[in-house]
Formats: structure tokens, sequence, C-alpha cells
């Protein structure tokens, strides 16, 4: 009893240390899961292909070896979506000279977010494509890649705007896989994305 | 006459361990009572427009005009109503700038909360503007662009 007692305050004590480690890299999140030889392979972001404010072709390709912020949204959200983009663009501007980063915010609403929408959209932000990829495709490929990000985007008829999304940004290190979830709202949190993704930065690959 | 010292022990006592409670309740009339013109117009703007106006009434770089500091304020003070209630299509200029992406109405609100919601705007966030008074709201409001639901 008390020998179990014991371990079980280590386990516990070891837990909270990984989990509170503010020093330490950062946690990869998501369920890892076994290869046909019996390895065990942690989660990333499936392969993907959308297209751009610009008509260009974006697929994991083109963020291979990049880190990524990411994050759901649609043009004429009159929700989060206005205060997700200002914090957004507080990350663009801090990285905008940096081509190891790059953003990707996808629509949930391709039926009115087509290209031409979207670039209007990006040039009244005054943003540039190589850096902040705004994409739009095959809504179920969106809504799709929304859970493979393992958040929320749905039709809801109730909400403002026809839909309901997290307000979430999401950040992958450059192997695709899930570092950290941060609420697009808060400047706290998204001063918290901008120091975290100095910590992937240094990073040894 | 049971007790002639009766009344004047109340009073003495009222006087004593009252006072307090009547600060207090004084005080609470003040801060909920007295005041409650400037936080119902702030209350309406957090729930109705601070999403994309955000804050401190930015708005949001080519996308969303600000509120803080607009010229369209005092340029267009007689639509303020019709476009809080109707929403806006079309482009507009704000401080030169020119934005054109669609407003949604708010056809809910009663022109005592437009009204509220105009006479906060103009005095938030270094805006000093002349006040709209209720009834030019309701006057404006009788002849909006679009036919009222």
């Amino acid at each position: 009893m008390k020998y179990s007692f014991l371990t079980g305050s280590i386990a516990l004590s070891l837990l909270v240390a990984c989990t509170q480690s503010p020093t330490g890299p950062l946690p990869v999140l998501g369920v890892p899961h076994l290869s046909p030889s019996g390895d065990t392979v942690e989660y990333a972001i499936p392969d993907f292909g959308f297209t751009d404010q610009d008509s260009q072709a974006v697929t994991q390709a083109t963020v291979a070896g990049k880190i990524v912020v990411a994050d759901f949204f649609f043009t004429y959200c009159p929700s989060i979506c206005p205060k997700m983009k200002e914090q957004l663009v507080r990350v663009y501007e801090k990285f905008q000279a940096d081509d190891r980063i790059v953003i990707l915010s996808h629509t949930i609403d391709p039926a009115h977010d087509s290209v031409a929408t979207l670039r209007e959209y990006a040039s009244a932000l005054g943003v540039e494509s190589r850096r902040w990829h705004f994409l739009t495709g095959e809504r179920d490929s969106l809504h799709a890649m929304a859970k493979h990000y393992m958040i929320s985007a749905a039709v809801e008829a109730s909400a403002p705007g026809g839909y309901i999304h997290s307000g979430a940004f999401i950040l992958l290190d450059p192997q695709r896989r899930v570092r950290g979830y941060y609420d697009g709202t808060s400047a706290e949190e998204v001063d918290k994305l901008m120091r975290d993704i100095g910590r992937l930065l240094d990073e040894k690959p | 006459m049971k007790n002639p010292d009766r009344k004047g022990i109340t009073l003495r006592a009222v006087l004593s361990f009252g006072w307090p409670v009547l600060l207090i309740g004084a005080l609470f009339l003040i801060r909920y009572g007295l005041d409650q013109q400037a936080p119902a117009g702030q209350r309406l703007y957090v729930q109705h427009c601070q999403n994309c106006h955000l804050e401190q009434g930015q708005g949001l770089r080519g996308i969303i005009p600000p509120l803080a500091g607009a010229d369209y304020l005092r340029l267009h003070t007689d639509q303020l109503p019709c476009i809080i209630r109707q929403g806006q299509q079309g482009a507009i200029v704000v401080n030169g700038r020119t934005y054109n992406r669609p407003m949604p109405g708010n056809n809910t609100l009663t022109p005592a909360e437009i009204t509220s919601l105009i006479q906060y705007i103009q005095g938030a966030w270094g805006n000093d503007l002349p006040k709209t008074s209720f009834q030019q709201v309701s006057q404006a409001l009788e002849t909006c662009p679009l036919p009222n639901p």
C-alpha cells in the first residue's frame, strides 16, 4: 500500500514536471500511432492541397521545413474574426522578415470566400502572400482540415454569420507536429505564441 | 404614554447606526442608478459593435473602419441611426481611406438604444462630438433608405 502510494506520487510529480516545465521543449500534441513496423509515430497534420489569394497552390510542400501558425475563419465573420485577425497581424509583423515562418488562414466558407474575395481581404489587411496564405478550396476538405488540427468548425444556422468555429491559433513545427494552441482573441495568449515560436526556432532539427 | 422617550431613542439610533446604511445606499444609487445612461451605451457597444470595431474603436486596418477619431461621425451624423439599424453596403471613405465591406444591421435595437449607442461613440476614445438627441435619432429612423422590417 505504502509502496504503491510512493510510486503514484513519483509518477504524479513526473507528470506535473513534464507538463509544466517552462524551459524544456514544447510538448508534441495529439495521439501517436504505431507504424506497421511497430514504431511509435507522433501525430502530424496530413498532406493537403488548397489555393491561396494569388491563385497559387499551397500544399505540404509549401510549408516543408517551416514553422506554421494556422487558423480558421471567414471573411464576413461578425463574431470573433476581426479580433483574431488583429492579433494575427501582430504575429505577421513580428516575423515578417523571417522566411522560416508562414501563416495559413483557412476559410470555412469557400462558397463565399473565393480567391478574389480572399485577395481583396488580404490586400485590405495589407499583408503579402509569401508570408500569409489565405486558403480556399473544397469545403469538405477545409472542414476535414479543421478536424486534423483538432479544432471545431461547423455550419450553425443560428450563429452570427452561419458558422461556428474555434478562435484558436495552432502552432506547427517544421515536421507539421502540433506544438501549441492559443486563444486568438487574447493578446496575452498571442504573446505566448510568439515566445513559443522563438522556442521552436531554437530547437535543433 | 407608555414610553415618552421612545421616539427620541429611535431617531438617535438611526443617526448613530443608520448613516452607514444610507451612505452605502446613496453610493449604489450613484453607481447603478443615476449613472445609467453612459454604461447603457457602452454595454450596447460591447454587445453589438465591439467584435468588429474592437475595444478602443480602432477598427481593423483596411477591413473595418475606425470609430475613434473618425471624421465620418462628424460628416455623416444624420445617417448614423440608419447605418446602425440597417447596416452599411458599398464603399465609404473614413479619414481618407476607402472601406468596402458590408456592415450587418441591428434591426432589433430601439430608438432609445440607438441613441445611447451613438452618444457613447460620440464621447468615447477621445471623441468629443456634440451628442445626437433621442428626437434626432427618432426622426432619422423614419426616413431610412431601406424599408423598416
